[in-house]
């Protein structure tokens, strides 16, 4: 019997001269953006079914369990459905809108004021060296007082009823106000005013159509520093001296140890936040359309 | 300081610059310039980068003063600058009619931006135009106002090369229809040869040489007279060839 044997002489097929490493290279193709099957779709949809909540939504559902299993004790933190219960019956009660509605005046007066002295110096200042050498000083030196350090001596001053609480909103809504578009004006490209020099542009027209729509962006950040400063006035003046309001709920329920409802005034004070924040959203959307900006994927 | 002063019995309508000096610090970049632009004329000022152009041209323009020496330009002047400096969050249109006034603003702004061949495109927004677009804006934002004296300052330096040729042809257009002075800074001898009248070569703070150009369209394209002004020109700017 013949052994065949499969060893085939070994064939070196290396080349003599040394071959370049191989370049990594990418390949593009054409995305599509409609899935192709229903399937795809589906899944396509409910990637991120909650979007910015996922995170918030989240951590409910776990405190939620946590506080069913008795991990959380009732007087630390509540279950969020208790919380909710809890509203409920304050809102049924009568006590939760009214209180509700005096914060909101309280909010909606101190803006007012806080917001017209802040964008008038803004204006002033960032339009005028007079106007800047009135302003500044003042504002920068306000800019590092905390607003909570200059509630005793506002109750000094005006006593414990509605106008300290709305000076104190004014005051935490004013000074980033007129610091934000002081610089936003201050900052718009010089190569536009310069631009608009030649083009033979009045001075009138000069600020209306260049020096105020290019602070714009510095203003709505200016707003939005605002509005989240004037609820932590609001905060601070309902906490430290108010019988009303919801500041007034949080005390009163933190003296009698009911932390449900020190929750339904926290929830309450950050959906308020979330509401302003989401004005500022709307109007940067609706102001600066000609602005290009960055997309996440 | 500036005055504005009717000078007829001068007869100038251009540009008239006398022993005009700008010093920065310690550097004197424009020593002693004397320069004049007729009524019609396109000069192109020649010079390489840092050389004084653009200083002189801001000067002209009113921007700066000068630290010594007169410069008298017209009072309706416009300016072109290298970027096209569109306000971004105005429309094309608004963009172009920034500088007038009246009820016929709007009107006069359409009839522009139709010579500059963006009829139709009133309503986009400067992100949404090309360089070339975006530049055609700004020639129309200065043309718009009739000016006497039109100052560009290397206003296609950032444009690819064909885009370029193409504003080329259209200045020349332009210019048979608009009747103002002009003034074109550039580094790039080629497009100075294809649109001057006259172009002058910047040294030490001065106006150096200066050429007459008369050569139709055609023999600015490709000539033996264009190439010998070519070669007299980078001998100017020391650039001379060894050919």
């Amino acid at each position: 019997m013949t052994r065949l044997d499969t060893a085939y002489p070994e064939v070196d097929e290396r080349p003599l001269v040394a071959l370049p490493a191989p370049r990594e290279r990418e390949i593009f193709v054409a995305t599509d953006d409609q899935p192709q099957n229903s399937l795809a779709k589906l899944g396509q949809r409910f990637r991120w079914p909650l979007g910015i909540y996922t995170t918030p939504v989240a951590i409910l559902i776990i405190w939620e369990i946590l506080a069913e299993v008795g991990v959380l004790g009732p007087t630390d933190a509540p279950a969020p459905s208790s919380i909710f219960t809890t509203a409920v019956n304050l809102w049924n009660q009568g006590v939760l809108g009214p209180d509700l509605a005096i914060s909101m005046r309280r909010v909606a007066l101190g803006l007012a004021l806080g917001l017209t002295v802040g964008i008038t110096a803004g204006v002033l200042g960032g339009l005028l060296r007079s106007g800047e050498y009135l302003f500044n000083g003042v504002m920068q030196i306000f800019n590092t007082i905390p607003i909570l350090a200059v509630l005793p001596l506002i109750i000094i001053w005006f006593g414990i009823d509605e106008v300290p609480k709305i000076i104190i909103i004014a005051f935490g809504a004013a000074v980033p106000m007129y610091l934000n578009l002081f610089a936003a004006i201050r900052g718009v490209d010089q190569r536009l005013i310069e631009m608009a020099r030649t083009a033979g542009v009045s001075t009138g027209r000069l600020v209306r159509k260049v020096l105020l729509p290019g602070a714009l962006p510095g203003f709505l950040v200016g707003l939005r520093f605002s509005l989240a400063f004037s609820i932590l006035g609001l905060v601070a003046a309902e906490t430290v001296n108010a019988n009303s309001g919801i500041g007034y709920l949080i005390t009163q329920a933190q003296t009698y140890l009911q932390t449900n409802e020190v929750f339904v005034g926290l929830v309450i004070y950050s959906i308020l936040g979330l509401l302003a924040d989401q004005v500022v959203r709307i109007l940067e959307r609706v102001l600066l359309r000609w602005r290009p900006s960055y997309v996440a994927k | 300081m500036s005055t504005t002063i009717n000078s007829p019995f001068l007869g100038l309508a251009g540009v008239t610059a006398h022993q005009v000096v700008r010093r920065f610090g310690e550097r004197t970049v424009l020593d002693r310039l004397d320069l004049t632009i007729g009524e019609e004329e396109l000069l192109v000022l020649l010079g390489p980068s840092g050389c004084g152009k653009s200083t002189l041209l801001r000067l002209l323009a009113g921007l700066d003063r000068p630290d010594g020496g007169t410069i008298e330009v017209p009072v309706k002047r416009a300016v072109v600058f290298q970027g096209d400096r569109l306000l971004p969050w105005q429309r094309v249109l608004p963009n172009v009619t920034l500088g007038l006034r009246g009820p016929d603003a709007d009107a006069r702004g359409r009839a522009v931006l139709e010579e500059v061949s963006l009829a139709g495109r009133e309503q986009a927004w400067p992100k949404e135009l090309s360089g070339g677009e975006a530049q055609r804006v700004a020639l129309a934002r200065a043309l718009v106002t009739e000016p006497d004296l039109i100052l560009l300052d290397e206003p296609f330096a950032a444009l690819d090369a064909i885009t370029r040729l193409r504003m080329h042809g259209l200045v020349r257009e332009l210019r048979s229809k608009h009747h103002a002075a002009m003034l074109l800074v550039t580094h790039d001898v080629d497009e100075a040869i294809a649109l001057a009248d006259r172009i002058v070569v910047m040294s030490q703070g001065q106006i150096g040489t200066s050429h007459e150009v008369h050569l139709s369209g055609a023999e600015r394209a490709g000539s033996i007279q264009r190439e010998q002004l070519r070669s007299a020109l980078l001998a100017d700017l020391g650039l001379a060839t060894s050919l």
